[in-house]
C-alpha cells in the first residue's frame, strides 16, 4: 500500500521520492512533503499517543499550531523530542519514532489510564496524591513523570553548531501568505529595506493550500512569481524556514531560521539554526489565522481534524486525509474544504452544518445537525449524528473534518502586554489598540479573512508604514479573486456530552474545565493552572478559545468579559541550542590569556580560570605528583630566594590629570593628596554604605598621573565606578581614566634575591639600592637595553619584592628573561596557589576577605579611613552598627595539634558552651598549610578579635563534622615587623 | 531595546550596564550636619516607579560614558537620554 491517499496535483515534486522511517517501518514520499503528509498519503493516521490517557491520536492541523502528532526526530544525539509531524519537512532517510507509550504505537500499555480517567481530571495531582507526602517524591511523582510526558532527550551532547546574526531593516514583514506578500511587494519596489520571513519552507501561506485563482493564475503560482521578483531586488530579504519567535522593545524581534533542520545532516561548515536579532522601523503582522475545532463526544480519534488542515492536505500535499470524509462545520469555510475534496474526487459522505441555513450542495447531502458520537479504536470509522429533528443518524467515514470558525493569529501582538479585542462579526479575538512600537497588522491576522481583503490590506499597511518612515510608494494592482464574506454562528461545543476533548495535547476536556468552574477557578488564568489548558508545546493555539468560550458560558459571561491569557514569546518551541549559540563548553565566555601563558604551558603549569582568566596556579616538576608539593617548594623558594609570578590579570587604572590626586582622595577612604612623586600606596576603595569594595596600589608616576591598581576580580567593576565618580558626582574636576590592564605584562619578582636578579635586567642608570628606592618606591625605567617600562616596590609576599610592568607585547620575552637570569638564584615561577599561601602567612587580605560584607575596621584598617576628607563610603562607614562593640576583626588561626588541618568556611565557637548560631563567634576566610611554619594557617574574623589573641576557642563545621580546638593568634603569621620586605 | 546615545546614536540596551536611580548624582554634602541621615537616605531609600524614571545607564561596551536615560517602565518607552555629566552639572555638580 504505498501512498494509497495520493492525489494528483499538489506542490510536490513527484520526480523525487524520499524512503524514511516511521516506528520501523519504511514508508515513501516526495520532495515538498512534510512528514505528515507523507504518513496520510500512505494511509497512516495513527501517530501518537495523548499526554494523561495515553489515548490514540492522529495529527489535527497542517502547522506549526499541531497539539497531536508530536514524535521523536532522528535517532542518536541528533535526537529531537516533540517535533510536530506538521512541519518537519520530509528528506531521504527520515527516522521518526512515535513518543508517550509503552510497547508498540498499536498496543500502548498505557493506554489503561484513560479507564481511570474519573481519577485523573482536572486537579487530580493536588487531590489524589497528598497523602501521605513522603509518598509524593518516592512513589507518585516517579509513576506520573513515567506514565505522563512527551518524548524523550537523547541525553548526548548536541553535535550541531549554532549561530547568531544581526539583521537590519526599514520594513519586516512577518508572514508569506497573501497579505505578507502584498506588503513585501510593495515595499519591495518602493526600494526600502525589507526582510520577509515566513515559518514555512514554502511561501504563500494559505496560497498553497486553496483552489483559487487569482487573475488567470493558480494561487501558489501567482505566490511563486511574486517571490520570484522579491527575490530578484537586492533591497530585500526573502526567509524561508525562518520563526519570528518573539516581538521585542523598541522594533526588536527575534527570529529562528532553520537552515539545515530539513537535511539528515548540516552541511560542512553549515549551522543547524541561526538566531536573528532583527532591528526594523516598521513592522506587518500578516500571520493569518488558525482554524479552530468544535468539541463532541470522542472528538479525537486519528482522522478527526481541522477541516481546512484536510484541505490543506489535498491541495497542497496532494494527500486525501481518506477516501471517505465528513465535514462538521458552523461556517462556510467547513463547505469550501467539502467542495474542494469533491472536486478533487474524493467521496465526501456529508457536511454537518449547526446552521439553519448552511448553503446546499448538489455533489453532497449537507445535514442540519452536530456530531454527537464517533468510532473507531485507532482511527475513525463512524461519526453519529443527531439531526435537527432529533433523529439519529450515522455516516461511515475514515475523516472528519471539523472547522469552528478562525482566529486570527494575534499572538506577536501580545509580547508586549498588548489584549486583544472581540469581534462578534467574526466570532474572534483581533488584535488590540495596543501593538508592539512600529507594528502594524494586514490580512487574516487583522480579522480580514477574503483573500481579497487580505492583499488591499497587505499593500495598504505597507504603504502607510513606509510613509511614517519617509519612503514613498505606490500600492500594487491587485489581482481578481475570492471575495467571499464570513458567515459564522459561534458554536464551541455539543451539549451532553461525557468526554468532548478541548485541548488535545494536554487531555482537556469540556467537564474539566466545567470542574475548574465548580470548584472556583474561573479566571482564565486560574482555569489554565487548574486544567493545563493551553500549556506545553502547542501553547493552546488550537484549545485556548474554545476553553475561554465554554468558561464564560458557565460564568455567564460574555468571551471578551472573560479575557485571554497573556501569549508569551517564543512563537513555537525552540531548540536551547540555538540561544547558547556558539557560546557552550569552553567557549561558554571569552578566554583570556597572560603574556606569559605560552610560556607557562611549555613548563607544563597547571592553570586555573579566574574570571575570564587562564592563570597558572602551580609549575610541576618532574617528580612531583602532589600539588602541594609543588606549592610548598614554590613558596620555600620565594621566603629563601627569589620568585616570580605573572600578575597581569590584576587590573590597571590609568588616572591622569591636574586634579588627579583630589580624584584619588575622593575614591580611596584614605588619603592621596600628599603622595610623593615616585612613591606608591596601599589604597582602601569604600562602597557608599561604607563597605569595603577593593583594594589595590596607586602608583605617582608624575605629579599629574597615577597607576592604580584593582584586584582580578574587580577590574571591570571598579573601573565603572571610578568613572561613575567622575562624570556623575564630580564632572568638572580636570582628570581622565582609561583602563591599561591589557596593556602592560606585569610580573611580581619576590624575595631576597629578587634585587639581585632585578639588577641584571634593568638598565644600570637606576639604582635599586634600598636607600635610593626603598619600599614603597615606583619609576619608569627601562630593561633589557633601552625598553620602556615600570617598576613598583610593592610586596603581597612579604618578602623584598618588586613588581616589573613592560607593554604587553614583550611579556613573553620578559619571562624568559627573567628566567634566564634568574638560574644563578634558582629563580622559582609561582602560580596563583603559592601566591595565596604568601599572603595569608603575611595576613594580607584578598577577595575572600573583601567579600562585601566587610568594613574597614572589620579588616582591621579602621584608622585608614580618613575623617578629613570626603571620600565614597566614609560617612556611612561611621554608622553605629558598623562601629558597635563585638564587631567582627580579622585575626590570625592556628590549630593546637600542629597536625589538624583548619577548613575555610568553618565557624569559631567558644571553648565552651553550645555549637550553635545564637553562640557564634566569627568564621574562617581563608586556609591553607604554610610550608615556613609546618602547620596549617588561616585568617579569618572573630567578634572583639583584635582583643582576643592567645584565646583558645574550637573550630567547628557541622556539615563536615569537624570540630578542631586551635588559638587566635594576629593574622601576621611571617615577619609582622615588615623587616623583610624593607630590606 | 533601544537606547539613543547622545553622541553615538541608537545603541543596543546589551552594550549598557544598569545601575538605577539617577538620583544618585545628588550625592549629600558629607559636612552638612544631617550628613549621616542625608547619606543614609541616598544610600538606601528611592524610589521604584511604574512608569517614567530617570535611569542611569554606563555604555560599558561603547564610549564608556555615563548617561541619564528617561524611561517608562511600564512601557520600556524611553523620551529622553543625556550624557550624565551634562545632567549633574545642570543639577549643581561640579568638583
Amino acid at each position: 500500500m504505498n501512498q494509497v491517499n495520493r492525489l494528483k496535483g499538489g506542490q510536490i515534486d513527484r520526480s523525487v521520492t524520499h524512503r524514511f522511517k516511521f516506528d520501523g517501518k519504511t514508508f515513501e514520499g516526495h520532495q515538498g512533503d512534510t512528514l505528515a503528509s507523507a504518513l496520510l498519503a500512505n494511509g497512516v493516521r495513527l501517530m501518537g499517543r495523548s499526554f494523561k490517557y495515553h489515548r490514540p491520536r492522529g495529527v489535527l492541523t497542517a502547522g506549526s499550531e499541531e497539539p497531536n502528532a508530536l514524535v521523536e526526530l532522528r535517532n542518536g544525539a541528533r535526537q529531537e523530542p516533540n517535533s510536530r509531524a506538521t512541519t518537519i519537512e520530509l528528506f531521504d532517510g527520515l527516522l521518526a519514532k512515535s513518543q508517550n507509550r509503552l510497547g508498540p504505537l498499536k498496543y500502548d500499555l498505557l493506554a489503561i489510564n484513560d479507564r481511570f480517567s474519573n481519577f485523573l481530571t482536572a486537579g487530580f495531582y493536588y487531590k489524589t496524591f497528598m497523602w501521605p507526602a513522603a509518598f509524593w517524591e518516592k512513589v507518585y511523582e516517579p509513576i506520573i513523570r513515567r506514565a505522563a510526558g512527551l518524548g524523550s532527550l537523547s541525553q548526548l551532547d548536541d553535535p550541531d553548531v549554532y549561530d547568531k546574526g544581526f539583521l537590519h531593516c526599514d520594513l519586516l514583514v512577518i508572514g508569506a501568505g497573501p497579505a505578507g506578500l502584498a506588503a513585501a511587494l510593495t515595499a519591495g519596489r518602493s526600494g526600502a529595506e525589507v526582510i520577509l520571513a515566513d515559518e514555512d519552507f514554502r511561501m504563500g501561506g494559505r496560497l498553497n493550500c486553496e483552489s483559487l485563482t487569482l487573475d488567470d493564475q493558480s494561487a501558489p503560482a501567482w505566490a511563486d512569481d511574486v517571490v520570484a521578483e522579491l527575490k530578484s531586488l537586492p533591497n530585500v530579504r526573502v526567509m524561508h524556514r525562518t520563526t519570528i519567535i518573539g516581538a521585542f522593545d523598541h522594533g526588536i524581534y527575534g527570529a529562528v531560521e532553520r537552515i539545515s533542520d530539513h537535511l539528515i545532516v548540516p552541511d560542512l561548515g553549515k549551522p543547524r539554526q541561526i538566531l536573528w536579532r532583527i532591528y526594523t522601523k516598521r513592522t506587518i503582522l500578516a500571520t493569518g489565522a488558525i482554524e479552530r475545532p468544535i468539541a463532541f463526544e470522542n472528538n479525537d480519534r486519528p482522522g478527526i481534524m481541522l477541516a481546512s488542515a484536510i484541505r490543506t492536505y489535498a491541495n497542497r500535499f496532494a494527500v486525501a486525509a481518506n477516501k471517505k470524509i465528513v465535514i462538521f462545520t458552523n461556517n462556510d469555510d467547513g463547505h469550501r474544504t467539502a467542495k474542494d475534496l469533491h472536486a478533487m474526487g474524493v467521496e465526501v459522505c456529508g457536511v454537518i452544518d449547526v446552521r439553519a441555513d448552511a448553503p446546499r450542495s448538489l455533489d453532497y447531502e449537507v445535514l442540519h445537525g452536530q456530531v454527537v458520537d464517533t468510532k473507531g479504536r485507532l482511527g475513525l470509522n463512524q461519526v453519529k449524528i443527531r439531526l435537527e429533528n432529533g433523529n439519529i443518524r450515522s455516516l461511515d467515514c475514515g475523516a472528519l473534518g471539523v472547522s469552528g470558525g478562525w482566529n486570527p493569529n494575534v499572538h506577536l501582538t501580545c509580547h508586549q502586554r498588548g489584549r486583544p479585542t472581540w469581534r462578534d462579526d467574526i466570532a474572534a479575538f483581533v488584535p488590540g489598540v495596543d501593538l508592539p512600537l512600529g507594528m502594524s497588522v494586514a490580512g487574516a491576522a487583522s480579522g480580514i479573512m477574503s483573500t481579497t481583503g487580505a492583499l488591499q490590506s497587505g499593500t495598504d499597511a505597507a504603504c502607510a508604514a513606509l510613509s511614517a518612515i519617509g519612503i514613498k510608494s505606490r500600492a500594487i494592482t491587485i489581482p481578481q479573486t475570492e471575495d467571499a464574506p464570513v458567515s459564522i454562528q459561534p458554536f464551541w461545543y455539543v451539549k451532553g456530552c461525557r468526554r468532548a476533548w478541548i485541548d488535545l495535547q494536554n487531555d482537556v476536556t469540556v467537564k474539566d474545565i466545567q470542574l475548574s468552574h465548580q470548584e472556583g477557578f474561573r479566571a482564565v488564568e486560574h482555569l489554565k493552572r487548574y486544567t493545563t489548558l493551553g500549556m506545553a508545546t502547542d501553547q493552546g493555539k488550537t484549545s485556548n478559545m474554545g476553553g475561554l468560550a465554554i468558561m464564560a458560558e458557565l460564568a455567564g459571561t460574555s468571551i471578551p468579559k472573560a479575557g485571554t491569557t497573556i501569549f508569551r514569546p517564543p512563537y513555537t518551541p525552540t531548540a536551547i541550542g540555538v540561544f547558547a549559540g556558539r557560546h557552550r563548553g569552553q567557549d561558554f565566555h571569552p578566554k583570556r590569556l597572560t603574556p606569559s601563558h605560552k610560556w607557562a604551558k611549555e613548563q607544563g603549569a597547571a592553570f586555573v580560570e579566574v574570571g575570564n582568566w587562564m592563570r597558572a596556579q602551580w609549575f610541576p616538576l618532574a617528580g612531583e605528583t602532589k600539588w602541594r608539593e609543588s606549592v610548598d617548594r614554590e613558596v620555600l623558594a620565594v621566603r629563601t630566594s627569589v620568585g616570580v609570578c605573572d600578575v597581569t590579570t590584576l587590573g590597571k587604572i590609568d588616572v591622569q590629570g591636574a586634579e588627579a590626586a583630589e580624584f584619588l582622595n575622593k575614591i580611596y577612604c584614605n588619603g592621596f593628596a600628599k603622595l610623593a612623586v615616585g612613591k606608591c600606596r596601599y589604597g582602601l576603595m569604600l562602597r557608599e554604605d561604607g563597605i569595603a569594595k577593593d583594594d589595590g596600589t596607586a602608583a605617582r608616576l608624575a605629579n599629574d598621573h597615577f597607576v592604580v591598581t584593582t584586584t582580578t576580580a574587580n577590574a571591570l567593576p571598579v573601573y565603572r565606578h571610578m568613572e561613575f565618580v567622575r562624570q556623575c558626582l564630580f564632572p568638572d574636576m580636570d582628570v581622565q581614566l582609561i583602563s591599561t590592564t591589557e596593556s602592560w605584562a606585569q610580573y611580581a619578582v619576590a624575595g631576597p634575591n629578587s634585587r639581585a636578579l632585578l639588577q641584571k635586567i634593568i638598565d644600570p642608570f637606576t639604582d635599586l639600592s634600598n636607600d635610593a628606592f626603598p619600599f614603597m618606591s615606583c619609576a619608569n625605567v627601562t630593561v633589557c637595553g633601552g625598553l620602556r617600562a615600570r617598576l613598583f616596590r610593592i610586596s603581597f609576599s612579604g618578602e623584598l619584592a618588586y613588581e616589573l610592568a613592560v607593554p604587553t607585547a614583550y611579556g613573553d620575552a620578559l619571562i624568559r628573561k627573567i628566567i634566564a637570569v634568574g638560574a644563578e638564584f634558582n629563580v622559582t615561577p609561582y602560580g596563583t596557589e603559592a601566591l595565596g599561601v604568601l599572603r595569608i602567612e603575611k595576613g594580607h587580605a584578598a577577595g575572600n576577605e573583601l567579600n562585601g560584607t566587610t568594613t574597614a575596621q572589620n579588616l582591621g584598617m579602621g584608622k585608614l579611613v580618613s575623617k578629613t576628607k570626603d571620600s565614597i563610603g566614609s560617612i556611612l562607614s561611621e554608622r553605629a552598627a558598623l562601629t558597635a562593640p563585638g564587631t567582627l576583626c580579622q585575626v590570625g588561626i592556628k590549630p593546637l595539634n600542629p597536625a589538624d588541618p583548619v577548613i575555610a568556611g568553618a565557624h569559631l565557637m567558644n571553648e565552651k558552651g553550645p555549637i550553635d548560631a545564637a553562640h557564634d563567634q566569627g568564621y574562617v576566610t581563608s586556609a591553607c598549610f604554610s610550608p615556613n611554619l609546618g602547620h596549617a594557617i588561616a585568617i579569618g574574623f572573630l567578634k572583639d578579635g583584635d582583643l582576643r589573641f592567645g584565646e583558645k576557642m574550637r573550630l567547628v563545621s557541622p556539615l563536615t563534622g569537624i570540630e578542631t580546638k586551635i588559638e587566635i593568634v594576629s593574622a601576621h603569621f611571617i615577619d609582622p615587623q615588615g623587616e623583610r620586605l624593607r630590606a | 531595546m533601544i537606547i539613543n546615545h547622545p553622541l553615538l546614536g541608537p545603541r543596543d540596551s546589551a552594550e549598557f550596564i544598569y545601575l538605577g536611580d539617577a538620583n544618585l548624582i545628588d550625592r549629600p554634602n558629607w559636612q552638612a550636619p544631617t550628613a549621616a541621615k542625608d547619606f543614609y537616605e541616598y544610600a538606601y531609600l528611592r524610589d521604584n516607579p511604574a512608569g517614567w524614571h530617570d535611569e542611569l545607564w554606563f555604555h560599558e561596551a561603547g564610549d564608556r560614558s555615563w548617561l541619564v536615560v528617561t524611561r517608562n517602565t511600564l512601557t520600556h518607552e524611553i523620551s529622553n537620554v543625556a550624557l550624565a555629566r551634562d545632567v549633574a552639572r545642570l543639577r549643581g555638580r561640579s568638583k
